[in-house]
Formats: structure tokens, C-alpha cells, sequence
């Protein structure tokens, strides 16, 4: 045996396919199948999106392309109510659990953790493979569910009983259960990714590594994780007494029978708004990953940043009943949730603020990532002061349910994993793939999500203050809603557009990943760790452990040759 | 083949959170702490079983707040006494338990045995007892179905009965591995995880009990 037998590279070579590729214990390939798993289920989010939208700007008209749907599912292209009640359902389900946390926490949670606290690895390597393989079970039974009797979940992404307890109500029996199953399933695989993650930046950070020298994905993706963990539980418990109302008749939340059905709500929501904040953290984690590095300046007010997101993250907790000011819940509760929700966007702020001021003289590099970096923060800042529309309960009695609240999540989510996403795959695609993707596409692809995004959604607030309700199969049925149909198709149109300008990532994407310009191990002159391993890491990351001495920020120092200082090099 | 490079470089730090790298330079802060790897793990997932519990607590509350007269009159009265007994039962499973350790950390190999396979039975018992119950309330009248009363109380005692049963099975484990002598002095990692995971089930009885059968 010879020496350089003994590297890590000749000893992977002698995994099998199968060890190294599906069953991997690598965090970075785990990494990688989330990605690739959450790509995957956005083309069903998307393609759900297009039925919609189709449905709202053409009401009960084929639709172009979907002709080969089966009956009863649709009628030569035609969407009828139950299945558009099933694609509603199916597109938030899917795009917030199995596109946004895969990506978002699955990929680059799971990708850059362990790097960037100079791990070899996470915690627990058969845990995490068992995560992805959990989500991928989840996915597939989400999946399946189109195909089962009755079709996929129509009770509305949140589940709401009655519509979620009782066959009756939809006409739909096997896919709310697998529904349940499917989320079960997911919440699963989320906390063993989150035990993990909390475990390896607690137990396996580099020497020197203290808390506050963690670059701020890392503050991020924990915090992220905390808020997940402590936020899951009651869903669970909520999720098994519905599963209880369906299978063996209880009720819980059957009024008739002494139940409850707002219990529903409130266990719901005080997971679903902490969730919020669960994808939007690592997006605004690679925004603040990205600024400092394409201004060529140390973040500015980086302990007000972490100080910030722990205060949102509890404040997280008491924000929930925001969702419920119409449902009927006691009026006393409304004035309390009122003031917390609105007192949510004070730390907010800050990062907001601290954002803009690293960018304050800065050297700009307008490359892909900054600028999706930058359309994070213009996006999230509209999602933000909408808000606070919401929040307060007087306005909130006027807007709730309407497509102002649909119009405001996509601007919150969609800025956090859209463009914090693409942020994160442009800036860390070299790391990931060894390659750089090419700059001119990436461009071209900025530009034309930003504006079609905007396009399809701003529209959407005018027809949500004209006081139209979402979840209508056909708005136009009602007079008053008759004028809005203009808005829809325009929406409609730039939605389609907004589909079509993601083909130049896809392209880009695939094209960078064999054939694009050969990374070197730093290719954007940054500081933090996952820059001092090869690109792309072997099994085991670095070549020697990595040992920490400075902040992960430190650009341009006056008195250095070089503008930036890689925290593993000492002064 | 059977251990992979993260695994083995995993193993260098040997499950604990103290890392045993070079240093170049000697004044650098290093990372130590004293807690176990795994330990640490196991804390973070008792605290979302905590939560889980805590929203079935809160759901049972809110269902009997909700409820003009709880109990309700045609239902069933919970068996205060016999699960009185019961609860000292199991409470007394988590001080055999703790001799258990305590056998362990000095090198006592047949205290940890003995100590392990009576905290076994007693968790058993307490399992049995609530299964009698279970079964003499069924024959009353007191279903899943026959009222909120009866399903939160079957659903919120059930997942504790469930989490009980899950602590007898890693109980087993651990005590067959006693048995083979796995448990040194020094390295008793697994059954220190056991240890805790059991004063959880333990910890949450008497509260569930209180709220269930004393309201």
C-alpha cells in the first residue's frame, strides 16, 4: 500500500456506486440529492402553479398543453373544481415542505454547514443519510397521491377542519390521509436534520471557531433549526388527532360532537408561522454571506444580526394567531397578536438596515449572486411593509383571505427562496460542482425573473384591495369581481414568462456543471472556511483541520496587501 | 468496507465534543466541552417531545375548557387510586434506574445488571396496569369515540403509554449488552442515553397524571 493510497480521494474511489452516490454518508451529497430533490418537486410546484393561474385568467377553459390529463382529474384540458381545489392545496404543500426546506435547510443547510464550521463531517453521517431518504419517502407519497381514488388534498395547505376531517366536505378520502402521512414523514426527516445541524455546530466547530466568529448561514441555519424543532411539535400532536378524527372517528375538531376546530388553527399556526421564518433565515444567511463579499467590507453590525434573528425567532412564537383574526377567536386575543406581529418587524429592520449598510461605499461587484442578493433584499422589503398591513387587526378584517395576503407570502417567500436560493446556488455552485457558472446567463436570468415576478404579483395586491377572495375556482362568476379579469391575464402572462426565464438556469445549470470554466478553491476572494477546502471537497473536506483566528468578515484592512483575510489564516 | 472516511474521521474525536487537532498556535481558543455527542443529540429531541406533548396538553385543555360539564355524567370515572399506586411504580423505576448507573460508574457490573433488570420489570408493570385499566374502562363505556373525554384521555395517556414502551424496548438493549459486558467505567455512553430517555417517561408521568386524573 502506498502512500498516497492512504488519501481520501483513492478512498472513495473504492466506494461502490451505490455508497457513493445514493446511500452516501457525505454530508455534501446529501446535499446535493436535496437539491436536486427540491428542483424536482419545484417542476410539480410549477406546473401546479400554471393549472392555476390558467384557471383564474381563462375560468374553465382548456388549458394549453394539458389536454392528456385523465379524466375525472380533467376534462380536455378543462379544470373542474375539485381538482382545482387539489392543485391549490398540492402547490402550497409543495413548494413550502419539499421545495423550499429541501433547498433551503436539505442543500445548502446540509452542504454548508459542516464547512463552514470546519467539520469533517456532520454529527451523525447515517442520521442525515436517513433524513434525505425520509424526505424522499415523503415526496413520493406526495407524489402518489395525485393517483389515488379521489385525487390529492383539497382542504387548502393549511388543512383546515372541517374541509381536512371529514370525506364529506371534499369528496376527497385516501389524499388527505396521505397528506398527513406524507408531512409526518417530512417533519420526520426535518428533525433529524435539525438534531444534526444543532449537534455539529455545538460539538464539531474548528478551533478558535467560537460562536460569535460563526459565519451568519451558520446563525442562520441553527436558528433556523431551533425555531423548527421547538415549533414541530404541537403540529405533530395536531397532525395525530386529526389523523384520529379520520380514521377512527373521534372529534377532535367536530363541533357538532363537542370538538374544536379552531384547536386546528392554533396548533397549526403556531408551527406554520415560526415555519415562515424557517426558509426565510438561510435566504437572508446567503444574502449576508453574499454582501460583505461582492462589497468588499466587513458586515456591518454583525452581533446586531444574530441578536436580531434570536429575537425574531422568539418572537416567532407569539406572532400566530395573526392568521386568525376573522376565524372567531376570542377578541381579547386580537390586540396582543396585533402588537407582536408588528413588533416582529423591528428586528427585521435592523437586518434589513445592516444590509444596506455594508453596501454603504463599497467596492460593488455586480456579479450573479450579488445581484440576486440584491433582488432578495428589494423583494423582501416589499413582502415586509405588507406586512405590517396584515398584522394590524383592522386593516387585516379588510384584506384577510383576499390575493393582497397571496400577493404578500409571495413576496416574503419568494424572496427568501427564490432569489436567496438562486443567490445561494450562483455564489456556491463552484464549491458544490468545482465549476463556475457562466456570468452572462446568470445575468440574463436576474433580470428577467425580477421583472416578470414582479409583474405577476403586483397585480395581484390591486386585486386583493378590490376585495377579491382567493380560493374561487371562477371570481368572474361575481359581478364585482368581473373587472379584475384583466389583472389575471396579465398576471397569467408574466407568470408563464416567469417559468419560461427560468430555462436559462436550467440550461446554465446543467451546462456549468460539466462543461463550465474550472473553479480554483476561492473564486470570489472570500473569507469563510468552505473557501480553504478543494472545490469540490472530497469526502472529509479539508486537507489539514482547518484552525480559526479572526471574524469571518474581515475586507480590505488597511494595512493588509490583499482585501480580503480568510479566517483560517492567522494576522 | 463497514466504516466509511467520514466515520473514521468522525471517530478521532471518539464521540465527544473535545477535538484532538493540532494546533499551530498555542494561545488559540479551543472548542472543549465535556458533553457527549450523542447526549447532546438526544437533549435536542426530548426538547421537541416536550413540545409534542406540550400541544397535546394544551389541546386537552383547550377541549375541556370548551366543555360545559367535565367529566361528562354518562362517562366513566378514571381509576385515581390504582394509578396512584401506579404512578410510585414507575417513579420508583427512575431511582433503579439511577442505581443502575451508579452501578456502572464504579465498575460494578452485577449492581448494573440487577439494578437494570428490575427497573425493566418495574416499567413493565406500570405498562401492564395501565393495559387492565385500559381494558376495564373499555368495558365501562369510556372509548376513543364515546366522547372528547375519552379520546383525549386515551390519545394524550396512549402516546405516554407508547413512549413507556419504546423506553422497555431500548431497555433491552442495554440491558443485553450489561449482560455482555459492553459497559465499562469509563465508557457507559449508551446507557447514559437510555438513562435520560427513561426520567423523560418518567419525568412527564406525574404531569399528565395530575391534569388527567385529578382534574
Amino acid at each position: 500500500m502506498s502512500s498516497s493510497a492512504a488519501a481520501h480521494p483513492a478512498h472513495e474511489n473504492q466506494l461502490s456506486f451505490v455508497r457513493q452516490y445514493i446511500f452516501s454518508l457525505d454530508h455534501k451529497v446529501i446535499g446535493k440529492q436535496y437539491l436536486f430533490l427540491g428542483m424536482f418537486m419545484a417542476l410539480a410546484g410549477g406546473l401546479l402553479a400554471y393549472l392555476l393561474r390558467w384557471q383564474l385568467a381563462w375560468p374553465e377553459s382548456a388549458v394549453p398543453g394539458m389536454s392528456w390529463i385523465p379524466e375525472p382529474t380533467m376534462f380536455q384540458g378543462i379544470i373542474p373544481p375539485e381538482f382545482y381545489n387539489a392543485i391549490v392545496t398540492m402547490h402550497g404543500t409543495i413548494m413550502v415542505f419539499f421545495v423550499a426546506m429541501p433547498i433551503l435547510l436539505g442543500a445548502f443547510g446540509n452542504f454548508l454547514v459542516p464547512l463552514m464550521v470546519g467539520a469533517p463531517d456532520m454529527a451523525f453521517p447515517r442520521l442525515n443519510m436517513m433524513s434525505f431518504w425520509t424526505i424522499f419517502t415523503a415526496a413520493m407519497i406526495m407524489l402518489a397521491s395525485f393517483f389515488v381514488p379521489g385525487g390529492a388534498a383539497s382542504a387548502g395547505w393549511t388543512g383546515y377542519p372541517p374541509l381536512s376531517a371529514d370525506a364529506v366536505y371534499t369528496g376527497v378520502n385516501w389524499g388527505i390521509t396521505l397528506w398527513i402521512l406524507g408531512l409526518a414523514l417530512e417533519f420526520a426527516s426535518f428533525l433529524m436534520g435539525g438534531i444534526n445541524f444543532l449537534t455539529t455546530v455545538v460539538s464539531m466547530r474548528a478551533p478558535g471557531l467560537k460562536m460569535m466568529r460563526l459565519p451568519l448561514m451558520v446563525w442562520m441555519q441553527i436558528v433556523a433549526a431551533v425555531i423548527f424543532m421547538l415549533s414541530v411539535g404541537p403540529l405533530i400532536a395536531g397532525a395525530v388527532l386529526l389523523l384520529l378524527d379520520r380514521t377512527v372517528g373521534t372529534s377532535f375538531y367536530a363541533v357538532q360532537k363537542g370538538g374544536d376546530p379552531l384547536l386546528w388553527q392554533h396548533l397549526f399556526w403556531f408551527f406554520g408561522h415560526p415555519e415562515v421564518y424557517v426558509v426565510l433565515l438561510p435566504g437572508i444567511g446567503a444574502v449576508l454571506e453574499v454582501l460583505p463579499v461582492f462589497s468588499r467590507k466587513p458586515i456591518f453590525g454583525y452581533k446586531a444580526i444574530v441578536y436580531s434573528t434570536i429575537a425574531a425567532g422568539f418572537l416567532s412564537f407569539i406572532v400566530w394567531a395573526h392568521h386568525m383574526f376573522v376565524s372567531g377567536m376570542d377578541f381579547d386575543l386580537v390586540m396582543p397578536f396585533s402588537i407582536t406581529t408588528i413588533l416582529i418587524s423591528v428586528p427585521f429592520t435592523i437586518i434589513l438596515l445592516a444590509m444596506i449598510a455594508t453596501l454603504w461605499k463599497g467596492a460593488i461587484r455586480l456579479a450573479t449572486p450579488m445581484l440576486f442578493a440584491l433582488g432578495t433584499l428589494m423583494v423582501f422589503i416589499v413582502g415586509g411593509l405588507t406586512g405590517i398591513f396584515l398584522g394590524s387587526a383592522s386593516a387585516d378584517i379588510y384584506l384577510h383571505d383576499t390575493y393582497f395576503v397571496v400577493a404578500h407570502f409571495h413576496y416574503t417567500l419568494i424572496s427568501a427562496v427564490f432569489f436567496g436560493g438562486f443567490t445561494a446556488m450562483y455564489y456556491w455552485f463552484p464549491k458544490m460542482f468545482g465549476r463556475l457558472m457562466n456570468e452572462t446567463w446568470g445575468k440574463i436570468h436576474f433580470a428577467l425573473t425580477l421583472v416578470c415576478f414582479n409583474l405577476v404579483f403586483i397585480p395581484l395586491f390591486k386585486a386583493g384591495l378590490g376585495g377579491e377572495m382567493r380560493r374561487l375556482y371562477n371570481p368572474f362568476e361575481y359581478d364585482f369581481l368581473k373587472p379584475h379579469q384583466g389583472l389575471h391575464q396579465f398576471a397569467t402572462i408574466a407568470a408563464i414568462l416567469l417559468m419560461i426565464a427560468q430555462l436559462p438556469f436550467l440550461v446554465n445549470f446543467f451546462w456549468s456543471m460539466f462543461k463550465g470554466k474550472v473553479a480554483d478553491r476561492n473564486p470570489w476572494q472570500a473569507n469563510t472556511l468552505e473557501w480553504a477546502a478543494p472545490s469540490p471537497p472530497p469526502h472529509g473536506n479539508f486537507d489539514t483541520a482547518p484552525s480559526v483566528y479572526h471574524g469571518p468578515y474581515v475586507y480590505s484592512a488597511p494595512e493588509r496587501k490583499e482585501d480580503w483575510q480568510p479566517q483560517h489564516q492567522p494576522h | 468496507m463497514e466504516n466509511t472516511i467520514s466515520e473514521k474521521l468522525l471517530a478521532k474525536s471518539n464521540g465527544t465534543l473535545s477535538h484532538a487537532r493540532p494546533q499551530k498556535n498555542g494561545s488559540l481558543p479551543t472548542v472543549e466541552l465535556s458533553i457527549n455527542r450523542s447526549l447532546l443529540g438526544l437533549l435536542i429531541f426530548l426538547g421537541t417531545e416536550a413540545m409534542f406533548f406540550a400541544g397535546l396538553i394544551s389541546a386537552f385543555l383547550i377541549l375541556k375548557a370548551g366543555s360545559a360539564v367535565w367529566p361528562p355524567v354518562d362517562q366513566p370515572r378514571l381509576p385515581v387510586a390504582v394509578t396512584a399506586l401506579n404512578t410510585l411504580v414507575l417513579l420508583a423505576s427512575g431511582y433503579t434506574m439511577h442505581r443502575a448507573v451508579r452501578g456502572a460508574r464504579s465498575g460494578n457490573q452485577s449492581a448494573l445488571t440487577n439494578w437494570l433488570a428490575l427497573t425493566g420489570v418495574l416499567g413493565t408493570i406500570f405498562l401492564g396496569v395501565q393495559g387492565v385499566e385500559w381494558g376495564r374502562l373499555l368495558s365501562y363505556g369510556l372509548t376513543f369515540t364515546s366522547s372528547n373525554y375519552g379520546a383525549t384521555f386515551y390519545t394524550l395517556i396512549g402516546a405516554h403509554g407508547l413512549h413507556v414502551l419504546a423506553a422497555v424496548l431500548v431497555l433491552m438493549v442495554v440491558f443485553i449488552r450489561a449482560l455482555q459486558k459492553r459497559y465499562s467505567v469509563k465508557n457507559h455512553d449508551g446507557l447514559v442515553l437510555c438513562q435520560i430517555y427513561w426520567y423523560f417517561v418518567v419525568g412527564i408521568w406525574p404531569v399528565l397524571y395530575g391534569l388527567v386524573y385529578l382534574s
